[in-house]
């Protein structure tokens, strides 16, 4: 292994004369995905850089996998092969930013905390608050096609990513869509790159939409001791006049986490008239706000002081009508420990348990009390009783939190996710894995590509016009080869 | 072999459903462009089944497939170019499912956008993109062109409002792509297909996002005195973090036409209008009108009126989306053209608009989605006149490569169709045509549907392109 090892890196040494950098090969272990270490770690600055890495892959007929911070790169199906950690990490430019147009174009390994802390310099953001957020690149949050709590209000990246500069399967650099808020010109490619977890091609350079920062933004939480009562209030919202910046609801496993567990980083200072949060600032436990007997409901919202008002008003209305059992309106000081809770769920779930497994499941609004009350009842029985976490757009995270390894029984597995195939196609969605150790993961794959669906064959045929060789991430989107 | 194929189609589909008469097929030469395109036969499924058969027949038999809803379209997307079948979508117009709760709809092609919003706004609830054609053009024409509105600066276009496809490919083979929720899984399947103008498939059924009804509204029309003062106030709307729900702008000369038709009300010795709308909780719309209207008065607006209730709002936007036919009152043709701009770059790009009439010598309206940098400039021309109407395609390029030039692309939301294609080289490579050849290629490997479309000539299907550009009423003369 280390002959080949040295073989390629050796060989990749020798490609052109621009300047590169090659990981310690003792480094190359924290580029493994699921036990894969790849072979070489190459980190291109340019896009003909990167283009010349895919040629001498395609050459040498090299498997590649473009990395981010590889915050999350574990999420996908195991790979068949792995031989190249394509680094992107050196391309971190903003490369256009038109203030006055609210877009901005930026190099695909730029941090997302430092790309949103220069937009708000000019009172913009782009509303991406993830998991794992200070070390996330804007790259790899699109290809995981992770979300984030603020979709309610804005979306996802598909809503506002413009276009993208990538280098496909070729080794050719191609761009699909501008850098303008509207624009029919073309296939939407860029849209097919967003949670294609680098199996289409490498990501050099994403173009987007940005958002006027919040003006004073507010948290709301309230307590049920019922699913059915949380559910109830967060659908009143939903099909009131107001239009909250997140709208989720939490069970009592998941405000556990919450009130016992602080994220690595705290809130970064997104949002207008907030001083800029420094990251060894930790943040107070907030036992008092998060109850771990208790549904709760977590909204928020911006606005004029008028706004702000009727924001109150009417979410404690309809917390108030749905049964709620305690009220509390956030301020400043208290928000951020909230609402960084809130971002970084999925990564508070993972550090909670060694062997955490978290599930997504798109099912629409009104499945959530059936399917939260079968969660609930399979996990009791299955000894993996779940931490979820319900968003009023229609996404279920089902994050199965065992306490040793034993609980992780292959029949516990089965159990818990055939009922999550089925209710997800009972509800007309999907289900789908994010993170899982690779023991797990493999138990949970088989389970869930005995379900295939019929766009598969479709999908295959389009990741084939973007990588004819099959040298993009194999094996990762579709678990068996291609 | 078209006769054999027409008997075939009569006995799948049923004899009233095939047009193939020349009386018959003319109708369906054109759209809403200035392109043309005479198809030799039209067929009109009913179901998915009928499309899928349809579709398996016509390649069997070699014949060019294009879809076609309303026909409303800009860019000679809906038009046979190359002769072959049209598949006109007018009997499919089902809405298949409402659900309220989740706020989605399950719609066939032909319904008509407006159609949707109607059969459900009495809970509160409406279809997003809204055309200016939306009592006429059909979603299924929608989804291939990803349409857009005035309404979609705030709400995006119609790619941001689908969630799940039903498909027929070439082969006739019917896949569903997407989910009802919208996350994709796996790949963005709907989002390659929105927008792809009838080149990867047909579209048999759609999946789309209801939006809610705001609480409260306010409509203000803003009164400039030079075109300039406009165009700096919304550049500066953008800048300072405002997004309204539309953002309209008319120049004085467009305003006048239509003030002369429609009687919106608007100010006939001013040199642009800018109507914007704000929606929201009654709060928030309160301070979001009181800002722009600081704004307006920054950039030396003469007045800001406000609407006073509902129908003196309904007059102003009957104003704005009935303009283009208002302009067709007074010309013996109208093009229309679509192109997209930074906001920031919306005074150089009007000036430089101005500039590219005088130089051709066209009297170059301005009526256009000012928000979001859409414009619609407007050259009023004879179609009667090849020399003219070559120039006006000459003035219209021109202002395409500025647009290119200054950031922009070509289309904002009337598409590619036959229009633009020639002028898809300004902003794509040969790598970039080269994948999305290859993309086309897994879905449509025979090139049966809507050839000559999207692709400029030697880039996509076949070697040859006709170019219907002479006007029916001049190859007459």
């Amino acid at each position: 292994m280390t002959a080949v090892t040295n073989n390629i890196t050796a060989r990749l040494g020798s490609l052109g004369a621009s300047p590169r950098d090659f990981a310690d090969p003792s480094d190359r272990e924290s580029y493994a995905v699921d036990g894969f270490v790849p072979s070489a770690v190459v980190k291109p600055a340019t896009a003909e850089e990167a283009a010349e890495i895919v040629r001498f892959a395609l050459k040498e007929k090299l498997a590649l996998v473009p990395v981010g911070s590889r915050t999350k790169l574990s999420i996908g199906a195991t790979p068949v092969r792995y031989d190249i950690a394509l680094d992107m990490s050196a391309m971190n430019q903003i490369a256009h930013h038109d203030p006055a147009d609210l877009t901005v174009s930026v190099g695909a390994g730029m941090p997302l905390a430092k790309l949103n802390a220069t937009l708000l310099e000019h009172n913009q953001f782009l509303p991406l608050l993830v998991p794992y957020y200070s070390q996330a690149t804007i790259g790899g949050t699109v290809v995981s096609g992770i979300d984030s709590p603020l979709r309610q209000a804005y979306g996802t990246a598909r809503d506002f990513l413009l276009g993208a500069e990538f280098i496909d399967g070729t080794g050719a650099i191609v761009k699909s869509g501008g850098r303008v808020v509207k624009n029919v010109t073309g296939y939407d490619l860029h849209k097919l790159l967003i949670g294609s977890l680098g199996t289409l091609g490498v990501i050099t350079r994403l173009n987007f939409r940005t958002f006027p920062a919040p003006l004073a933004p507010r948290g709301f939480l309230a307590s049920f001791s019922t699913h059915e009562a949380a559910l109830k209030a967060r659908r009143k919202i939903a099909e009131s006049p107001l239009s909250p910046l997140t709208l989720d609801v939490i069970n009592p496993r998941a405000a556990r986490i919450f009130a016992e567990r602080t994220p690595i980083t705290p809130e970064p200072s997104v949002f207008a008239g907030e001083a800029h949060a420094t990251a060894d600032s930790s943040l107070p436990l907030p036992g008092e706000w998060f109850h771990p007997r208790d549904w709760q409901l977590c909204a928020a919202f911006a606005g004029v002081p008028e706004v702000l008002d009727r924001y109150s008003r009417d979410l404690t209305r309809a917390a108030e009508q749905s049964g709620a059992i305690s009220i509390t309106t956030l301020d400043d000081a208290t928000r951020p420990s909230i609402w960084g809770r809130l971002r970084e769920a999925l990564a508070l779930f993972r550090e909670s348990s060694p062997f955490a497994a978290i599930l997504k499941l798109n099912v629409l609004p009104s499945g959530h009390a059936q399917a939260v009350t079968i969660l609930e009842a399979v996990g009791d029985s299955a000894k993996l009783p779940p931490a979820l976490i319900a968003r009023a757009s229609g996404i279920l995270y089902v994050a199965l939190l065992p306490n040793s390894a034993e609980d992780f029984s292959p029949e516990n597995v089965a159990l818990m996710t055939q009922e999550m195939i089925s209710l997800s196609h009972r509800l007309e969605g999907r289900a789908s894995l994010l993170f899982a150790p690779p023991t797990i993961k493999r138990l949970l794959e088989s389970t869930l590509n005995s379900h295939p669906h019929a766009d598969l064959a479709l999908m295959r045929r389009v990741k084939s016009a973007f990588d004819p060789q099959n040298i993009f991430a194999p094996g990762r989107l579709f678990s068996n080869p291609l | 072999m078209t006769q054999v194929f027409i008997r075939e189609l009569q006995k799948l589909l049923g004899p009233s459903s095939v047009l193939d008469l020349p009386e018959d097929v003319l109708l369906y030469e054109y759209d809403g462009s200035v392109e043309k395109g005479r198809p030799d036969i039209v067929a009109f499924p009913r179901s998915t089944a009928d499309v899928s058969r349809t579709v398996a027949l016509a390649v069997q038999h070699q014949m060019p497939i294009v879809g076609r809803g309303a026909g409303t379209g800009l860019s000679g997307g809906a038009l046979a170019s190359r002769g072959g079948l049209i598949i006109a979508f007018t009997r499919m117009n089902r809405i298949l499912d409402l659900d309220i709760e989740n706020q989605r709809a399950v719609v066939q092609p032909g319904v008509v956008n407006m159609d949707l919003t109607r059969a459900v706004e009495h809970a509160g609830l409406y279809f997003a993109p809204d055309p200016s054609s939306q009592k006429s053009c059909t979603i299924g024409g929608n989804v291939a062109e990803n349409a857009g509105g005035p309404h979609t600066l705030a709400y995006g276009v119609t790619t941001n409002h689908v969630t799940a496809l039903e498909l027929v490919l070439p082969d006739g083979q019917i896949v569903r792509v997407g989910n009802k929720q919208g996350d994709s899984f796996l790949y963005d399947l709907p989002g390659l297909l929105v927008g792809s103008e009838g080149t990867l498939a047909l579209i048999t059924e759609i999946t789309v996002k209801l939006s809610r009804k705001a609480e409260a509204v306010r409509t203000l029309l803003a009164i400039f005195d030079t075109i300039d003062d406009a165009s700096e106030t919304v550049a500066d709307i953008t800048a300072r973090g405002i997004t309204p729900a539309a953002c309209e702008m008319l120049d004085g000369w467009t305003l006048r036409t239509v003030e002369d038709y429609i009687h919106a009300g608007f100010p006939l010795d001013s040199a642009a209008v800018l109507l914007i709308e704000v929606e929201g909780i009654t709060e928030a719309v309160v301070a979001q009108a009181a800002a722009i209207d600081e704004i307006c008065r920054i950039h030396n607006a003469r007045e800001v009126r406000v609407a006073r209730d509902d129908k003196e709002r309904d007059l102003l936007w009957k104003g704005r989306k009935n303009a283009f036919g208002a302009l067709g009152r007074i010309a013996a043709g109208i093009y229309v053209l679509d192109g997209v701009i930074p906001r920031s770059k919306l005074p150089q790009t009007l000036r430089r608009i101005k500039e590219i009439g005088d130089q051709f010598g066209f009297r170059i309206g301005n009526i256009f989605h000012a928000g979001d940098g859409n414009l619609h400039p407007i050259v009023l021309y004879d179609p009667r006149d090849t020399e003219q109407f070559e120039r006006a395609l000459k003035a219209s390029a021109e202002i395409i490569r500025h647009c290119v030039e200054v950031g922009g692309s070509l289309s904002g939301e009337h598409g590619i169709g036959m229009e633009k294609s020639e002028l898809m080289p300004l902003l794509f490579s040969d790598a970039d045509f080269a994948l999305m050849r290859r993309v086309h290629d897994v879905m449509n490997p025979t090139c049966s549907l809507n050839p000559g479309k999207v692709f400029p000539l030697n880039k996509g299907c076949g070697e040859t392109r006709i170019r219907p550009q002479v006007p029916q009423a001049m190859a007459q003369t």
